[in-house]
């Protein structure tokens, strides 16, 4: 009888599906995987530490540089931590405006995970269509900020600048193309037989294990948990809106594909609303020495003009303390805790990564399995390594 | 009717440099791999709203052994930076490298600990794509500022170097 002796296999840093950096050591024996372990650090950036050392202004864009395919749910997040500790109220009109803006995002992080999940599982021109979509939501970006992917829109207290004119065109342009281009979708994946058997079945977490790993998002609500933050403790005016969570039966792949394409038809009913019931009102909360004035203020206002360039040179002071806030990002939930010793800058900012805490599970979900379900389990997951390592 | 008519049926009289930067140029294939942000506008450009196979450049090979191109996408950490050194060394002759965006250029905004200050401290780069993330259109641009580049190359040259490289 020979003998039983398994083979360890390394897997990334450089791999075409392993979505960027992500390096898993597995060992194989035959085609079974027994043991899978990730490797992360190797797009380790520093964000954290960056952070420390900025203004709380200037730390926004390190924020947009963490999960790049949903800058804005980041900016979001971290100026919802520091209008929390500075106490500040933001306009209607700012909320609404984010609620958009960041549901747009949904949509656009969840193009490229079904693009590139189906990439990995052999349908190649997947690709192709949903980066077509995306790039209508990438023009509203860069409408509205100017840039194509990293914003930087949403700023402390409010929005970087006014919504442009022709906002509401293409935004409907979007509206009207997305729902399109997710029919194309279902009619090439949802009765693809090959796609179908690489995801029912495969990458299975159950609801206990679920909870134990601490997931969130879609790997949560996938294995038929109903938690999502915009309902469960609701920020930026989600009450207002009127819109379903959908839940997964038992938390496989294939549950997870269809639950993600429903949540962006959730969120496209969201950016709907939000479109149609958009306030009227300023771009920016009005707190003289923290909130930054409006520009056409600054170059017309004595008063405007020092607070600008206080805020601008100085930063401001915040009362000392610590706050916790989350948010519901495309990938789960985003915390940002902030520790202020009083000063201008940070003392800490801590993230909470949803890939990073989702990727965890990885080795529950494929060790006994095969290893062509690795590479199902990693898109399965939604990992940014931006995100995961900071 | 075409090509067909304007050419003469029997010899063309061309240089080896230019015939064979001709062929280099066009049929360039890059490796597929992205770091960071910069590698999500890469596939934007490989895409197709902005279709690099325009440039008979859309095989992305993911195995550095049959890749000409290397188009370093983000940002190099220390840890990543002994492998994008040996995924360059994997490459043969010729290469050629595109530093895409402020991080693989200079470091960009994060100037610490963790991140290598400019991709050109451990492989030589040829070209340079500023921008954070460039936009598609910019790393059209400087691909084809590189092919200019390789338009002036001359294959005594580059034996000469290799030679030495490898002495």
């Amino acid at each position: 009888m020979t003998e039983q002796k398994t083979v360890t296999v390394n897997m990334g840093p450089q791999h075409p599906s392993t979505h960027g950096v992500l390096r898993v050591v597995l060992e194989l024996d035959g085609e079974t995987v027994i043991k899978a372990t990730p490797v992360v650090g190797y797009l380790h950036t520093g964000i954290e530490k960056t952070m420390e050392n900025k203004l709380y202004y200037k730390a926004i864009p390190c924020t947009d540089r963490m999960d790049y395919l949903a800058p804005m749910s980041n900016n979001l997040g971290y100026c919802l931590a520091v209008e929390k500790l500075m106490g500040i109220e933001v306009p209607e009109k700012v909320k609404w405006a984010r609620v958009l803006l960041t549901e747009l995002t949904r949509i656009k992080s969840h193009l490229v995970w079904l693009g590139t999940h189906a990439l990995d599982l052999g349908a190649m021109s997947m690709l192709l269509y949903t980066f077509r979509e995306r790039e209508s939501i990438i023009d509203v970006y860069e409408a509205v900020s100017g840039q194509r992917m990293m914003s930087t829109y949403i700023r402390i207290g409010g929005l970087a600048k006014e919504l442009p004119k022709d906002f509401d065109k293409w935004v409907r342009k979007v509206l009207k193309q997305v729902p399109q281009g997710m029919q194309d979708y279902i009619d090439l994946l949802s009765g693809n037989q090959i796609f179908i058997n690489r995801t029912k079945g495969v990458a299975v977490i159950s609801a206990e294990d679920a909870l134990n790993y601490s997931l969130s998002g879609p790997m949560l609500r996938g294995s038929g948990i109903k938690h999502d933050l915009r309902k469960a403790s609701p920020y930026s005016g989600y009450e207002n809106f009127d819109f379903e969570i959908p839940v997964g039966r038992i938390g496989d792949a294939w549950d997870r594909y269809l639950l993600r394409l429903e949540e962006m038809r959730q969120s496209l009913r969201i950016v709907q609303q939000a479109l149609d019931g958009m306030p009227e009102g300023p771009y920016r909360a009005h707190v003289p020495g923290v909130v930054l004035p409006p520009k056409e203020d600054v170059l017309y206002k004595m008063e405007s003009m020092i607070h600008h360039f206080k805020i601008i040179t100085e930063g401001f002071e915040t009362p000392r303390g610590a706050v916790y806030q989350a948010i519901e990002a495309p990938k789960g939930e985003l915390g940002y805790y902030i520790s202020s010793d009083g000063s201008n800058k940070p003392h800490r900012v801590r993230v909470r990564p949803p890939s990073y805490i989702n990727l965890g599970a990885l080795p529950k979900m494929v060790e006994g399995r095969l290893l062509s379900d690795v590479i199902c389990a990693i898109g399965t997951i939604d990992i940014v390594l931006g995100e995961v390592d900071r | 009717m075409g090509l067909e008519e304007k050419i003469p049926d029997s010899i063309i009289l061309t240089t080896v440099d230019k015939m064979a930067n001709w062929a280099h140029k066009r049929s360039m294939w890059p490796l597929g791999f992205g770091l960071a942000c910069c590698a999500i506008e890469m596939m934007s450009t490989f895409a197709p709203h902005f279709d690099l196979a325009r440039f008979g450049m859309e095989v992305m090979r993911p195995s550095p052994r049959q890749a000409d191109l290397m188009i370093v996408a983000g940002r190099v950490s220390m840890k990543m930076a002994p492998v994008v050194k040996t995924l360059y060394e994997q490459m043969p002759n010729p290469k050629w490298v595109l530093s895409m965006g402020a991080c693989a250029s200079c470091g960009g905004v994060f100037n610490n600990y963790a991140i290598v200050q400019g991709v050109d401290r451990i492989i030589p780069v040829d070209v340079y794509v500023p921008g954070c993330p460039p936009r598609p259109e910019q790393l059209i641009d400087g691909i084809l500022k590189l092919y200019e580049q390789i338009e002036k190359e001359s294959v005594k040259d580059k034996r000469e170097e290799w030679g030495r490289r490898i002495g």
